[in-house]
């Protein structure tokens, strides 16, 4: 991983640890909704949090494809590279 | 696997609430007096939920106007609008619509929410933006998610927002579609349309206001909260609906754009769905009728907003945005929400249980709307019971709950 993926991969981790039960260890193959727990509108509130954080805009389009933390740093990336 | 197995962790939070009272999801109303009565659950009870603004479901030039239609017109027309449901009445209706709203032209829905979705999946396409309020209504993102368009959120009521993501947009998209509301359905807050047009005009957009909420209630006219904060003319796309207001079923869109009539043949919930009952149809036309000739019915609900505001803060209850007909109180929490809903039920008081996911910021609500069929003392009599139920969750045993009426 470059420094600039993991940097990501930590600010990432920063947000969703405030969305994360406590106990909830993440790892790139946490389910965001299996494992976090998050319900749709709560993920929307999380998602809206990344793209004020890093200035994208994540369609919703993509946010129900997003199965594990590793798509969402995926998506993060696709959208800053494409900025 | 079950089919159902999907809908575990909502229906094990359904049970919960059972296990509290009554079900929200399945009131009963029966033998209802009035606008403004009803038995519910077998209980006489003051109606405070039921989005009845102008009360005009009991008005006489309605009543008669839907029974004369089902004499005239039978009880449903058994078509779409593209087949044999297109009659007189539809037309009638649509030009009235336009008429009132000084629009060029209207097409009219079964339902609200078919409105919307009829709407928003014919006026945008997959090569389009919608940029939607957070806050806004399922019809709305469902619609949305209908029209294959690439959907962005902003922050609710926040035209800084939007400006930011349509600067961010300028090179994505052929047309940007900007949706908003213009009263709240939870909070009963309302659009900040003057800021929300100058983003739009900067930006090339179009803007559509779903005034759901708002028509009949605000504007000079009661054309809705684009008239009230006078900026009409930007406004491309209106959306309104029967199930309020206009005491009916049913719902519309209107614009000025001279090819708007072409969604009647490229909006899907437009055209595959049976057409409005000829007697829904005519009552709205008589409710029009009765906005236009009463419009001291606006002044009665706002009385009645503005004297139920006032008694509920009085009784310390924390109330969610300044005064509007929909008069939403905050709970602490699910379980202290859940009871006091259940005590003003059984007090005769019904009211709306709102819960996350259905509200904004995860908060639990007791949601009033107002009526102007509500006489000073079904105010006052609401009042005294949502302080009756204050003083119950203060001293209910576990405590937490009191905080639900902390003055």
């Amino acid at each position: 991983m470059s420094d600039e993926a993991a940097a990501l991969y930590r600010d990432l981790c920063t947000i969703l640890e405030r969305y994360a039960p406590a106990g909830v260890e993440l790892t790139p193959t946490t389910e965001l909704s299996g494992d976090l727990n998050i319900d749709s509108v709560t993920a929307m509130d999380m998602i809206m949090e990344i793209e004020d954080k890093f200035g994208i805009d994540i369609p919703m389009n993509l946010v129900s494809d997003l199965r594990n933390l590793q798509d969402l740093v995926d998506v993060v990336k696709q959208q800053i590279e494409g900025r | 696997m079950d089919l159902f197995d999907k809908y575990a962790l909502v229906a094990g939070r359904h049970g919960k609430l059972l296990q509290a009272g009554a079900d929200p999801f399945a009131v009963r109303l029966d033998d209802l007096s009035s606008a403004t009565e009803a038995r519910v659950n077998g209980r006489e009870t003051i109606l405070l939920g039921t989005n009845n603004y102008l009360g005009l479901t009991f008005d006489p030039a309605c009543l008669a106007a839907a029974e004369a239609a089902i004499r005239d017109y039978g009880t449903g027309t058994t078509g779409s609008r593209i087949a044999n449901g297109t009659y007189g009445l539809h037309r009638e209706l649509e030009a009235e619509i336009a008429r009132f709203l000084g629009r060029r032209s209207a097409m009219i829905f079964p339902t609200g929410y078919q409105a919307n979705l009829g709407m928003l999946a014919g006026l945008a396409g997959p090569r389009d933006v919608i940029l939607l309020d957070a806050d806004s209504h399922s019809s709305i993102y469902d619609g949305c998610r209908l029209s294959g368009a690439t959907l962005i959120r902003f922050r609710h009521n926040d035209p800084e927002d939007l400006d930011r993501r349509l600067g961010r947009l300028q090179d994505q998209g052929e047309c940007k579609l900007i949706v908003v509301e213009g009263i709240y359905s939870m909070l009963g807050d309302r659009a900040p349309l003057v800021e929300f047009a100058e983003v739009k005009r900067r930006h090339g957009a179009y803007l559509l206001v779903d005034e759901a909420h708002s028509l009949g209630v605000l504007g000079a006219s009661g054309r809705g909260a684009a008239e009230e904060q006078g900026i009409e003319a930007d406004v491309d796309c209106v959306v309104g609906t029967f199930s309020k207001s206009l005491g009916a079923v049913g719902g519309f869109g209107a614009s000025d754009h001279p090819k708007f009539d072409t969604l009647r043949f490229c909006s899907r919930p437009y055209m595959f769905t049976a057409s409005s009952s000829p007697s829904s149809v005519a009552s709205v036309l008589a409710a029009f009728g009765q906005i236009r000739r009463r419009p001291e019915l606006r002044q009665r609900i706002w009385d009645n907003a503005q004297a139920l505001y006032d008694g509920l803060s009085a009784a310390g209850f924390e109330i969610c945005a300044k005064v509007s007909p929909i008069i939403a109180v905050r709970l602490p929490d699910e379980r202290s929400a859940v009871l006091a809903w259940n005590r003003l039920l059984a007090h005769g008081v019904y009211v709306n249980l709102a819960l996350p996911p259905g509200t904004p910021n995860g908060m639990c609500l007791l949601r009033c709307s107002v009526s102007a069929a509500h006489t000073p003392s079904q105010i006052e009599e609401v009042c005294r019971r949502f302080e009756m139920v204050a003083a119950e969750l203060a001293g209910a045993p576990t405590g937490a709950v009191s905080r639900a009426a902390r003055g």
